[in-house]
């Protein structure tokens, strides 16, 4: 073993991809589907632009124009459609760093050929969810307040609020995985340069920053990477404990729990996991990517969901044992109201979608269908976005006074806003799928077994 | 580094590169590779120990947790409000100021790091490269002239190359 050349060491990223076996198959495979787009895809694209369009409208064309009163938020309850959606989003954010940075070290064999589109879409629902706030805020004009900046008289944000950290939380967020989305791209973007004709090589020329692969470069690369990687980690489990600390450091009844910080990050990684399996199922059809992405990956990915929707279903289910428990009666009768009250149906809907529907997915021959996969992660997706409503709105419209309650309705504003917030994601993503390499070239290299000259190699000399 | 011909061999097994480019640099030559992908052989082959980015991280993320502390502290004390009964400067609020700006410089500067060490962006590369380099073929690249150059074809030789390109050094 004189080079120290051994082929066990990537045996099992060739268990992964079984029908993977020339390092240039990949290169093939990925860039072929960053070809010319087929008519599906600009018509999505068209769909996507549509839908981007009505946002417009709906938020600079009639939401600042006439005032933060076209939504229906209103006396008690203040946050509504927009929090629950900038909460949904940042949630599914989660699992695209979360495999990319997690599931690196701790050197899961599945990840290689999810994590870049995962990446992709942590990316865009960060940008998705940053648009939020600035929906939010009404006063689009005066969202700069929001950074610490010395303005004319001194005055500084409240570093004690929970809204400023996180704005810090979000900001960061987007920046780290930005960059290092970015990062895992450069040299899949110098194998599409490596390949390509005409324009497209000299844009991607550029953005490949001049990537060779020369040893120093993949040297430093790789190390960048871990401390990348080791940095993202604890980040992936901070911004949603930030978020929920928006909610829990107040006292609103049914806000006001420690449990919170671990049940949305739980929730956060349960909803992006089934976010990346609905963006990733038809991508696998379309582009014909079967031997990338096996049953062993989405059986992996089923499992994570499997877990954290038992986390976010123990969650659910100890916030209504404490209501009782505590013997507080505001405490018992928000989580009454919860079940039975006025917003009974977004509750069900947000207990049988995360706490039931996912309960097929203890067999195996539920996660073994791509199919089935594909519908649940879909019902997961809605109960989700109901479970951040639930938190936000139940808890607001009940609170102590009984003379201050009040109902909200989401307006026809919101809902084009909220509709238009997935045409802005899905429009990026299918921007991505055709212009960086979807599927990363380089990890799922490293997994494969390496071509041998002397294939009884190992104790070669 | 003088002025010479610059070799580039392709290979297309990753034992081949490894053992050109244990021989090259038992012979005495410095030697430059290309693979598709981080190997840790090829890495090992050329001696690599740590790689100076940890030290950039370090820095970035202790200047991001100093930066974070004097700031919330320095502007509760600018502007010195009681807010919730908590003290002026209440350290635990401003504890989640200092990790997201610790993880925030420490990902700028290992980024920064990364750049300054492996020389991106570079966009007028090396004159001899094979674009297989990004698919499936590694590369062994080695400066040298007159009978130098001549044992080192003859090592990069030896290991069967899919090619052989041989330029004029363009720096002195």
């Amino acid at each position: 073993m004189a080079n120290g050349v051994t082929k066990d060491a990537t045996a099992r990223g060739a268990m992964t991809h079984p029908d993977l076996h020339r390092l240039d198959d990949v290169n093939r495979d990925v860039l072929k589907m960053m070809g010319p787009p087929g008519k599906g895809w600009w018509a999505l694209l068209g769909l996507a632009a549509t839908g981007i369009g009505v946002f417009l409208v709906a938020w600079l064309g009639v939401q600042v124009p006439v005032g933060i009163g076209v939504s229906g938020l209103n006396g008690p309850v203040g946050w509504g459609v927009y929090i629950t959606t900038f909460v949904f989003w940042v949630g599914i954010a989660h699992s695209g760093t979360l495999i990319s940075a997690i599931l690196f070290l701790f050197r899961a064999p599945w990840r290689q050929s999810i994590y870049r589109a995962a990446e992709a879409m942590t990316v865009f629902a960060v940008m998705t969810a940053g648009l939020f706030p600035l929906i939010h805020v009404g006063r689009l004009w005066h969202a700069y307040w929001l950074v610490p900046y010395p303005n004319a008289r001194f005055l500084w944000p409240n570093f004690k609020s929970p809204l400023i950290w996180d704005v810090f939380a979000v900001t960061t967020y987007f920046t780290v995985s930005a960059t290092f989305f970015f990062l895992g791209c450069i040299p899949d973007i110098a194998a599409a340069r490596d390949r390509a004709t005409g324009l497209r090589k000299k844009f991607y020329q550029v953005i490949a920053l001049g990537w060779q692969g020369s040893d120093s470069q993949w040297h430093h690369f790789g190390k960048a990477y871990i401390f990348l990687a080791a940095l993202a980690t604890p980040l992936v489990l901070s911004v949603h404990s930030v978020v929920s600390w928006d909610f829990a450091m107040s006292i609103v009844p049914g806000w006001h729990t420690t449990i919170f910080a671990p049940y949305f990050v739980a929730g956060a990684i349960y909803s992006g996991v089934a976010m990346v399996i609905t963006l990733v199922v038809p991508m696998r059809k379309i582009f014909g990517l079967e031997a990338y992405l096996t049953t062993k990956h989405f059986d992996a990915m089923a499992k994570l969901c499997l877990l954290t929707s038992m986390i976010v279903l123990y969650a659910y289910l100890s916030e209504f044992f404490l209501a009782w428990y505590s013997g507080e009666e505001v405490e018992r009768t928000a989580f009454w109201n919860r079940l039975f009250g006025n917003y009974w149906w977004a509750t069900w809907i947000m207990l049988v979608c995360n706490g039931m529907v996912p309960v097929m997915l203890w067999f195996k021959r539920v996660r073994h269908s791509i199919p089935a996969l594909f519908v649940i992660s879909i019902f997961v997706n809605i109960g989700m976005w109901f479970e951040r409503y639930v938190i936000v709105v139940t808890s607001l419209h009940h609170e102590y006074e009984p003379f201050a309650w009040g109902m909200y309705r989401p307006s026809v504003v919101e809902m084009c806003i909220l509709l238009g917030s997935f045409c802005w994601f899905g429009f990026w993503f299918l921007l991505f799928t055709r212009l960086l390499p979807p599927i990363a070239i380089q990890e799922l290299k490293e997994v494969m077994p390496p071509p041998m000259r002397n294939k009884a190699s190992g104790a070669h000399s | 580094m003088s002025a010479g011909t610059g070799i580039l061999a392709s290979y297309e097994y990753l034992d081949s590169t490894v053992d050109a480019i244990t021989g090259l640099r038992k012979a005495g030559f410095e030697v430059k590779a290309y693979a598709p992908y981080p190997d840790h052989h090829i890495e090992h082959a050329l001696g690599y120990d740590q790689s100076p980015v940890r030290v950039w991280t370090l820095v970035g993320g202790l200047t991001g947790t100093a930066t974070a502390l004097a700031f919330t502290v320095w502007t509760s004390v600018d502007w010195p409000i009681v807010v919730g009964g908590k003290p002026i400067v209440s350290i635990p609020p401003y504890v989640i100021i200092m990790f997201e700006l610790t993880v925030l410089f420490g990902a700028l500067s290992t980024i920064i790091g990364l750049f300054v060490l492996s020389r991106l962006p570079n966009l007028k590369p090396s004159v001899i490269y094979d674009p297989e380099f990004t698919a499936g073929r590694y590369g062994v690249y080695v400066e040298a002239d007159g009978a130098r150059l001549d044992d080192a074809r003859r090592i990069l030789n030896d290991q069967e190359p899919i090619e052989l390109r041989e330029g004029q050094v363009a720096h002195a």
